[in-house]
């Protein structure tokens, strides 16, 4: 095991539950090297939803929470509130958090309450065995989208930005690094914070939708659907069109925080402002 | 709890009463959504908690507002939320997780007629089974009925103290005239806030590691060195799944139950009144047992032996108290705004040793002493 898995993984929880080739133990290790870097484990409170991305805070030995499906948010923002303190992680898939949890996620990025959401986007759901997700393409089979998908899929951080996140960023699990780096600078921000990590998924999306279960293939797939952000300012809309952008696409600094607008709000009412 | 001389009289409705109850309890986070006839509940709690070192939050729906509450009470805080019959229907699967993860809540139903949206402006009894049985599988709640404004303040306040110590989801069910009735309520001065007990902080410390008597040992908290494993699957002692794992999950399941049902005894909590040489007994709860017990005081001027048990812990059922008084009268009267759903309870407690009639009532309607008088005429000597 690695320095760094030695140190944070719970051990009592392994094996994992996932699949060979499957992207969430990328993305687990990505949120423990940003972790480590901040030497913040004992400050972490981590959330996971349900489905395969929802597992991936129970592997940590850490405070942690594997809640409801599509609920995780509702959980982070009582554990945020509780104590404002507490860095709050929060992993989920694309069914769980925009799908079932979808309101939900409206309305903690509204809120700009300070948390960390790790958006594990697999395009499927992966543990219920391949059904077609909110973000899966359309056109793509599925075990619930047969003859291809006739809905459009979701795009998190363009509802991110909408709804008022202030920090949103997105890269694939092929990408560690600098998604490490995202999770990072997402924990550090005092806001609603989005990393999206595209995530292969070689069990349900590669067999099902892509006819393979190769995970470099998958990636690479994946990969060949994004544009970086730097890349998309100069592109043509031709160019741009259908891909997702990856890299930093939001960032601001200016906007209040949720638990420090509500410490205003106290102010306010005792007078002491 | 003590109606000294050292109390402060407020005239308060029950909603109120209920959110004073919670701030007395020490309760400082609600997450909550509106609805009628509970909006109260969170106006008052809006109102006090800020000023109070608290957290009051308005939620996108219900199933936010329980599991906000949840998260608020793994995070250190007394933690509740408060509702009517279709916001606690949506709040079910929080409700079920909260059980299943040993969560410390409160949950306020101010009932309305049902079922669906119901009656939203009109009082009922119709969730007592939805408290019971509302969510999923099998577990078990504790849940308390004031039938007063000053039950509704202590019970509020007694439902945290259970909370934290049976580690389970407490419910207050009032009902729409309750939460609107003024009334007076005596508030004891000095009141103490409900203290969690700590667990003991050992090396490799296991979330879920109960007692001989089911419980476990306190209620930590994120981030106080415990490393906890909170899971709404099915667990080992240390939070890890146990899905695989037929006997691990059969244990935690009877546990869970066990812990509550194990303890009814301790968690008994009846008005008992005119019983010792009554012929008939009248078993009330909430609303109905104000005429239910302003009937029985007439009867008894006249002296007609009819006694009472007016319950305040509905959930456990005081099944071993009905049954005892069973033995003693010919016939029970259970009056209820609902379609009997208690007098099912009772039958089953009362086991054949008497007669159980119901008293139904639907419509929003509260029975009248007259009435109760005459169900009670009816039955008294034959």
């Amino acid at each position: 095991m690695n320095p760094i898995g030695e140190k944070y993984l719970r051990k009592s929880a392994l094996p994992s539950i996932w699949c060979p080739g499957c992207g969430s133990g990328t993305v687990l290790s990505a949120a423990l090297r940003a972790i480590d870097e901040l030497n913040i484990i004992d400050k972490v409170g981590l959330v996971g939803g349900i489905g395969c991305a929802g597992w991936i805070p129970v592997y940590i030995n850490a405070d942690v929470m594997h809640t409801l499906h599509g609920r995780t948010l509702p959980f982070a923002t009582g554990l945020k509130m509780s104590d404002p303190q507490r860095k709050v992680i929060v992993f989920s898939g694309d069914g769980d958090c925009l799908g079932i949890g979808g309101n939900h996620f409206i309305h903690t990025a509204r809120r700009n309450i300070d948390m960390t959401v790790i958006l594990v986007n697999n395009q499927i759901y992966g543990m219920t065995g391949g059904q077609v997700s909110p973000c899966t393409p359309s056109i793509a089979k599925s075990k619930t989208s047969v003859f291809g998908n006739p809905e459009k899929p979701f795009d998190s951080t363009e509802i991110a930005k909408a709804a008022g996140a202030t920090y949103i960023a997105r890269w694939s699990t092929g990408q560690p690094i600098q998604l490490a780096r995202a999770i990072k600078e997402a924990i550090e921000h005092n806001g609603f914070s989005l990393v999206e990590a595209l995530s292969q998924c070689p069990t349900q999306a590669g067999r099902v939708t892509h006819g393979m279960a190769d995970p470099t293939k998958l990636l690479n797939l994946l990969r060949s659907n994004t544009i970086s952000v730097k890349k998309a300012q100069k592109a043509t809309e031709e160019e741009r069109a259908g891909k997702l952008l990856i890299g930093t696409i939001y960032n601001n600094d200016e906007e209040i925080e949720f638990s420090d607008s509500y410490k205003t709000m106290v102010a306010r009412a005792t007078g002491s402002e | 709890m003590e109606k000294g001389n050292n109390t402060k009289v407020k005239i308060l409705p029950g909603n109120e009463a209920v959110a004073d109850g919670a701030i007395a309890a020490g309760c400082r986070f609600f997450a909550g959504y509106p609805i009628t006839p509970a909006t109260e509940v969170a106006e008052s709690l809006a109102e006090k908690l800020p000023v109070n070192d608290g957290v009051f939050m308005q939620m996108e729906d219900e199933i936010s507002s329980v599991c906000t509450t949840i998260g608020a009470s793994f995070g250190g805080m007394l933690a509740c939320t408060a509702s009517s019959g279709p916001g606690i229907t949506l709040m079910q699967e929080g409700i079920g997780y909260a059980a299943t993860v040993e969560a410390p809540i409160v949950v306020i139903n101010v009932m309305r007629g049902g079922p669906s949206t119901g009656m939203p402006t009109a009082a009922g009894q119709q969730d007592i089974y939805q408290a019971k049985y509302g969510s999923h599988g099998d577990y078990q709640i504790i849940a308390l009925m004031p039938s007063t404004c000053q039950e509704a303040f202590e019970l509020t306040y007694k439902a945290f103290g259970l909370a934290q110590k049976y580690r389970v989801p407490v419910y207050v069910l009032t009902d729409e005239i309750i939460g609107h009735t003024r009334e007076k309520v005596h508030i004891p001065e000095g009141l103490k806030p409900i203290e969690r007990k700590k667990p003991e902080l050992k090396k490799d410390f296991k979330s879920y590691e109960a007692g001989p008597d089911g419980l476990l040992d306190g209620m930590p908290a994120f981030n106080e060195g415990y490393n906890l494993l909170i899971d709404g699957q099915l667990h080992k002692e240390d939070g890890n799944r146990a899905g695989h794992l037929p006997d691990v999950c059969d244990k935690l399941t009877r546990r869970i139950n066990n812990k509550i049902t194990d303890h009814a005894q301790d968690l008994y909590d009846c008005e008992e009144m005119f019983l010792e040489d009554a012929e008939v007994a009248v078993v009330c709860f909430g609303s109905p047992a104000r005429p239910a017990i302003r009937a029985i005081k007439e009867l008894r001027k006249e002296g007609k032996k009819v006694g009472c048990l007016k319950i305040r812990t509905i959930w456990p059922f005081p099944e071993n108290k009905v049954n005892e008084i069973a033995k003693k009268v010919h016939t029970i009267i259970v009056p209820e705004m609902n379609m009997g759903q208690v007098t099912q309870e009772v039958q089953r407690a009362v086991a054949g040793n008497a007669k159980v009639f119901s008293m139904t009532l639907l419509g929003g309607l509260l029975h009248t002493p007259q009435d109760i008088m005459t169900e009670i005429e009816k039955r008294i000597g034959k």
